[in-house]
């Protein structure tokens, strides 16, 4: 018995009971796995390179590519945090000191692209033609290095920024929710025994330094969630 | 003084008194304008609960236009204001009886029993004259209520009359006097107006009680109303006649809330009875039988409950509780809702998938909702969580599989509840 | 949405006349409401953005995002809707806020009360007279020359029912430490006195938040738990709302609460406000104008947006600006209600003593052997605290400043984007970084703002208009002037290290000490505690409100919220702007209504 009217006024009234529609609110939708949606063939190559640098696979968990760390860039940048929706975007855009914030008219979407470009083209004018992930294991921590030390310089894009970004989103993939791309299995989840999307913790908060046994679960669910038989 | 009036006043007086007998059928009658049989008649109607069907909601009192759906397609409710050209005002009291109790219009037309005159024939003509008062005091709103809209053969309303004859038994509510007179009010409140079986008795397929299992839970409108007889496992075996009582009042008990069509009667009818109604309804309630059903509960390491169990853990416990408690009047106790152990499980499906909102009245506010779960939890999953609810903390309940949950979402799909 | 220029397509379409009008749907918006319909009144409240709800707004489905709530802010005002500008120094260029960093400001039915921490602490007897008593005790000279930090013009004592109304409000978890005058084993013996207990029961400590007391009570310390509007039990609160018992997810603030157990106007008063025939809300509703009639001294109603873009004016009686404190400023502003503050010739009112809260933590770094902390069991306002360095509650003689703050391990969860911290040394990213993280998270201590110190005000510190940038509407931004002043850096440094101290004493193998320094940082969340602009207080030259917060200039205006501080003590500001609108209410109830115009003369 809902009471929401819309009355002449574009707005809705709200008056009488509390308003309630089924399945209302916004539940998540999981990336669909598949091609890059913003990225270029070489630029995913690149990021993914670049994502197994970052988090290197190991025996126990896999490496920054393996868990879909560049497929959550590559989603994100796609979708309206790439396009900077929300943002305040109106000009002028001047340069301010440090604490007032970036003032940049580009969003992410095109940082990572001027970004990319320039980055493929300093790999391979330094390293006769070959791109990023073309190097070896070697070159690409050397390369790396140099962009965080401000050493290797790009034309026409900030390096430095470059990987501070790409480091922080690379991360950012691995530890969020496996429903935007990163994550897969929740592999980084299990690395550090974070229980993942729960809300009761009731019957734990007096057990004081005792592990949390329960696996981690994401708002899709677990494997466990699926019985096994028919 | 008489002897001051004299002859002639005396006579006078008995000229009046004769006048007013004659105006008046009955020699018990109340005059229809007077305050207290318009407040009778007022709460009659509460306990009929006529504004569910008769008033849309936000909409004018009484003036009809409100679809309800039956198994036969949809009836609109008529405009029972005392409109002249559109309402019931032109109609005589005998004729407003006949509808109320017998099911027949001033033309002779049938009524379909979704007006629940099988129950209301148990009111007496008092009863129906008072509800008449009191209709008969709201404004009179103009509003042209078209009422044939079932599909054929069921637009004929002659057939009306076998339907009548296979299910309708007229007649007024005896008093049984073995029983104490709040037993005798219970019994009297939910077989006629609250016409509690309209909804918690199940139907045959023409839409008749099913008399041998009074008020042991039905389907209508995309919910499944429980059954309300002492059973342990799916009734109110559990509840105390004060937890009943509480539901009525407030649509809240320590166990479960109403939502969904129950939380409308809770809004527009119970929660204004008074409190001897509502525990008298509790007592007669409490009075009747369970099944006495002895269920084995599914295997606790079963696949569906094992999975369920997970799911359980992660999910509906942020609310509900580890132990499947909730918390008193504000998460039903799903370790001990009967509704949850329905045989249809229609409405325990819909909530989860849908989620809900309970019914706020005035002494209790708080109208708690429950999230929808359909996004996240495919149908097999749906399942196992209901399987794991409806058979731990000792309940015990038929499996649910999957074909259950797919059939209460696609036939929810378009509703707008 | 663009409007591009300014909304003036026609004449405002003007709609039935109500009682009182509330400008903005939140905590002080929903406390007002409620009081208001009490007396009978017709009062619509319209709020900037949309409904929610935790059913369908915020369910424990997919609450659970750290990504959309706390990294993309998905339940905040967007900059695109409405921003400010801002420089450190007044001979700079004001920039735009382009994305939110150093506070978050709220957007919705609920406001922040939906979203926060629901960490509720009253500020100190001395905080309500800080002028006078820090004169007093240190004379004029110990304060810095340019702090115009001034006395609010209601005492602890006038305001302590209006405390307790709001904590039994909310249900309030806590350990009383000072019951009418006698100090209580457990609780806080800094704290003013209290009339009564606290209506439930403190919440139960994680782990590291144990730990951290038992150090503290060993350094000598009187440790005691963080007043939680996060519920340690089931609760009826005095309106008859049921709440639930918090259950420690770690998702608290920047997320609705899912589970009825944090305080929130949804979860306090919405439900039987909503009730009332004479009350009714309007969402998706920006109120752009307060109107004034020609005199300029009384208020006619507002004017608001629709989200078609169409101008509405709701005329009304008695206008109630509650729209949280920066929107207030901006609002009076636009309005021209009052005199605009400037900083050169030091006069005017709007804008003035706007301050923030000077935080900072420590983070502990243990050895994963011996500690397990699960910190991702956690709420909001979870947490063992120290009051001994709050406001004057030690001689700041020797140390060169005034203020201070509490300090305590008050970590909320360990959501792990922002929470699988490494010990300082360990290289950004590899296979170095990969192995500490994996090593570490179970076993950090991240208190978050473990120091959580006093704003003072300051001559050049101050909010007004922008002259360059514009918002949808085409109006000026707004023009925040903010920069860190040694007194609080000091501050600041002092407690930070007394923090460290305790971590340490904790067990921690290394210890990572942040402290707060200037400039002011607009990228660096500090809280959203904002205030000033609108101050209450007993001179009209330098208050925009009295001492119940009414305007000085429009008294059927009043002005709720943090915009009223005149500083910002050593605490969080909330249960303080809750207090204060019980206490307008109480006024506007028993004198204003009586014989409306001004409570105070000038």
């Amino acid at each position: 018995m809902l009471v929401f009217s819309a009355t002449r006024v574009g707005a809705a009234t709200i008056s009488g009971q509390l308003p309630w529609t089924p399945n209302a609110g916004s539940s998540p939708s999981r990336i669909k796995l598949g091609s890059w949606e913003f990225f270029t063939g070489e630029e995913g190559r690149a990021m993914e390179a670049i994502a197994d640098c970052v988090i290197p696979p190991d025996p126990e968990t896999a490496g920054g590519r393996e868990a879909g760390c560049a497929v959550f860039i590559d989603r994100q940048l796609a979708g309206p945090y790439g396009r900077q929706d929300g943002l305040y975007v109106r000009p002028p855009f001047l340069t301010g000191t440090k604490s007032q914030g970036s003032q940049s008219e580009a969003g992410p979407a095109q940082k990572y692209r001027e970004a990319l470009g320039s980055f493929d083209r300093a790999c391979k004018s330094k390293y006769s033609g070959k791109a990023f992930a073309d190097l070896s294991a070697a070159e690409q921590d050397t390369v790396l290095k140099g962009l965080e030390s401000g050493d290797l310089k790009l034309d026409g894009a900030d390096g430095k920024a470059f990987f501070e970004q790409a480091i922080k989103d690379i991360q950012m993939g691995f530890f969020a929710d496996p429903i935007y791309g990163g994550n897969r299995d929740m592999v980084a989840w299990k690395m550090i025994g974070y229980p993942g999307a729960r809300y009761n913790y009731l019957d734990w908060v007096n057990r004081h330094n005792e592990r949390f046994p329960l696996p981690p679960v994401s708002m899709t669910g677990r494997a466990e969630w699926t019985s096994q038989a028919r | 003084m008489l002897e001051e009036k004299g002859i002639a006043g005396l006579l006078g007086s008995v000229a009046a008194l004769w006048f007013a007998m004659m105006l008046s059928t009955r020699a018990d009658a109340s005059d229809p304008q007077e305050f207290t049989e318009i407040e009778r008649g007022r709460y009659l109607a509460i306990t009929s609960d006529c504004a569910s069907c008769h008033t849309v909601p936000g909409g004018k009192p009484f003036a009809g236009g409100r679809p309800i759906e039956t198994p036969f397609g949809n009836i609109v409710a008529p405009n029972i204001t005392p409109d002249l050209e559109t309402g019931i005002g032109a109609w005589s009291e005998e004729a407003f009886d006949a509808a109320v109790r017998k099911g027949v219009r001033p033309n002779g037309a049938r009524l379909y029993p979704a007006m629940p005159y099988n129950a209301y024939t148990k009111m007496s003509r008092d009863d129906v004259d008072a509800i008449r008062a009191y209709l008969n005091s709201v404004d009179p709103v103009s509003n042209a209520v078209i009422a044939n809209t079932l599909p054929f053969p069921f637009n004929i309303r002659a057939t009306m009359r076998v339907w009548d004859e296979l299910y309708f038994k007229a007649g007024e509510f005896k008093p049984d006097p073995a029983k104490s007179a709040e037993w005798n009010r219970g019994a009297f409140l939910v077989d006629g107006p609250a016409h509690c079986g309209a909804c918690h008795t199940p139907k045959t397929f023409l839409g008749g009680d099913r008399t041998d299992q009074y008020l042991q839970g039905s389907y209508l409108q995309g919910w499944s109303a429980p059954d309300i007889t002492n059973d342990k496992h799916t009734g109110l075996g559990e509840w105390s006649a004060e937890d009943v009582a509480s539901y009525l009042k407030t649509g809240h008990n320590r166990i479960s809330a109403a939502t969904g069509p129950m939380a409308e009667a809770v809004s527009l009818s119970t929660s204004h009875m008074t409190d001897e109604d509502t525990r008298a309804i509790a007592a007669y309630l409490k009075s009747l039988p369970g099944k006495a059903s002895i269920e084995t509960p599914l295997p606790a390491n079963s696949a569906t409950m094992s999975a369920g169990n997970a799911i359980y853990r992660d999910q509906c416990s942020a609310c509900h509780g580890i132990e499947g408690k909730g918390v008193a009047r504000l998460f039903p106790s799903v370790a001990g809702s009967s509704m949850v152990r329905s045989n249809d499980p229609t409405t325990a499906i819909r909530i989860v998938l849908r989620g809900a909102r309970s019914v706020g009245t005035r002494a209790e506010p708080t109208a708690p909702g429950m999230p929808s779960y359909g996004w996240q939890l495919d149908d097999g999953q749906v399942a196992a969580v209901l399987n794991y609810i409806r058979n731990s903390w000792g309940g015990a309940a038929p499996a649910i599989d999957a074909k259950d949950v797919s059939r209460v979402r696609s036939d929810t799909a378009l509703r707008p509840d | 949405m663009d409007l591009s220029g300014p909304v003036k397509s026609h004449m405002p379409r003007k709609l039935p006349k109500k009682d009182v009008v509330i400008i903005g749907f939140g905590w002080t918006g929903a406390i007002m409401a409620n009081e208001l319909t009490d007396e009978g009144l017709e009062v619509i409240a319209l709020e900037r953005g949309p409904w929610r709800d935790a059913p369908t707004d915020f369910p424990p489905g997919y609450m659970q995002d750290e990504l959309r709530y706390r990294v993309r802010h998905e339940l905040f005002l967007r900059p695109d809707q409405m921003t400010f500008t801002f420089r450190n120094k007044i001979d700079q260029t004001a920039l735009p806020i382009r994305s939110w960093g150093a506070f978050m400001p709220p957007n919705g039915v609920g406001g922040g009360g939906v979203h926060w921490n629901a960490e509720m602490w009253r500020f100190l007897p001395s905080d309500f007279v800080l002028k006078t008593h820090l004169t007093e005790r240190y004379g004029k000279d110990f304060l810095p020359e340019d702090m115009t930090i001034q006395d609010w013009g209601i005492t602890y004592d006038e305001l302590e029912p209006h405390y307790d109304r709001f904590e039994y409000l909310c249900g309030t978890s806590g350990t009383a430490g000072n019951l009418n005058g006698k100090i209580q084993e457990g609780g806080n013996p800094f704290e003013g006195p209290r009339s009564r207990p606290y209506p439930t029961p403190a919440q139960a400590q994680p782990f590291s938040h144990t730990l951290f007391g038992k150090a503290a009570r060993e350094l000598g310390y009187k440790p005691f738990p963080q007043p939680s509007g996060n519920l340690s039990q089931a609760y009826t609160n005095p309106l008859g709302l049921q709440m639930g018992p918090c259950t420690y997810c770690g998702f608290c603030e920047w997320f609705g609460c899912s589970n009825y157990s944090k305080a929130s106007p949804q979860t306090t008063i919405l439900p039987y406000l909503i009730r009332k025939p004479n009350f009714s809300a309007r969402d998706n509703s920006e109120v752009v104008k307060i109107n004034v009639d020609r005199s300029g001294k009384h208020a006619t109603g507002v004017t608001f947006v629709d989200t078609s873009g169409e101008e509405w004016e709701q005329p009304a009686d008695l206008v109630i600006l509650s729209a949280f404190s920066l929107f207030n400023v901006q609002l009076l502003l636009h309005s021209k209600i009052g005199v605009p503050y400037d900083p050169a010739s030091n006069t005017g009112v709007i804008g003035r003593n706007y301050t923030h809260q000077t935080t900072s933590t420590v983070n502990g770094f243990f050895d994963h052997k011996k500690f397990n902390f699960n910190p991702f069991i956690a709420s909001g306002a979870i947490g063992m605290c120290i009051d001994e360095f709050n406001g004057d509650n030690f001689d700041h003689g020797p140390h060169g400043f005034v203020g201070g703050g509490y300090v305590g391990q008050v970590q909320t969860g360990a959501r792990p984007i922002e929470s699988t911290l490494t010990p300082p040394g360990t290289p950004k990213w590899g296979a170095a970084w990969k192995s500490a993280v994996r090593d570490n998270y179970l076993s950090t201590v991240k208190p978050g703002t473990g120091v959580h110190g006093s704003s003072y005000a300051y001559r050049d510190v101050y909010l007004g208009l922008d002259p360059t940038y514009k918002d949808r509407f085409g109006r000026p931004l707004m023009q925040i002037t903010m920069d860190l002043h040694d007194n609080e850096v000091k501050q600041n440094r002092f407690l930070t290290d007394k923090f460290a101290e305790i971590i340490k004493a904790m067990g921690a193998d290394h210890v990572a000490k942040q402290y707060r320094t200037a400039p002011y940082d607009i990228t660096q969340y500090q809280t959203t505690h904002v205030n000033g602009g609108a101050v209450m207080g007993v001179d009209p030259s330098t208050s925009a409100l009295n001492r119940y917060l009414q305007s000085w200039d429009v008294p059927n205006l009043f002005v709720l919220g943090a915009s009223a501080f005149p500083q910002n003590a050593g605490y969080n500001p909330t249960l303080t702007v809750g207090a204060l609108a019980y206490w307008a209410a109480a006024a506007i109830r028993e004198k204003y209504l009586k014989n409306p115009g001004r409570l105070v003369d000038a």
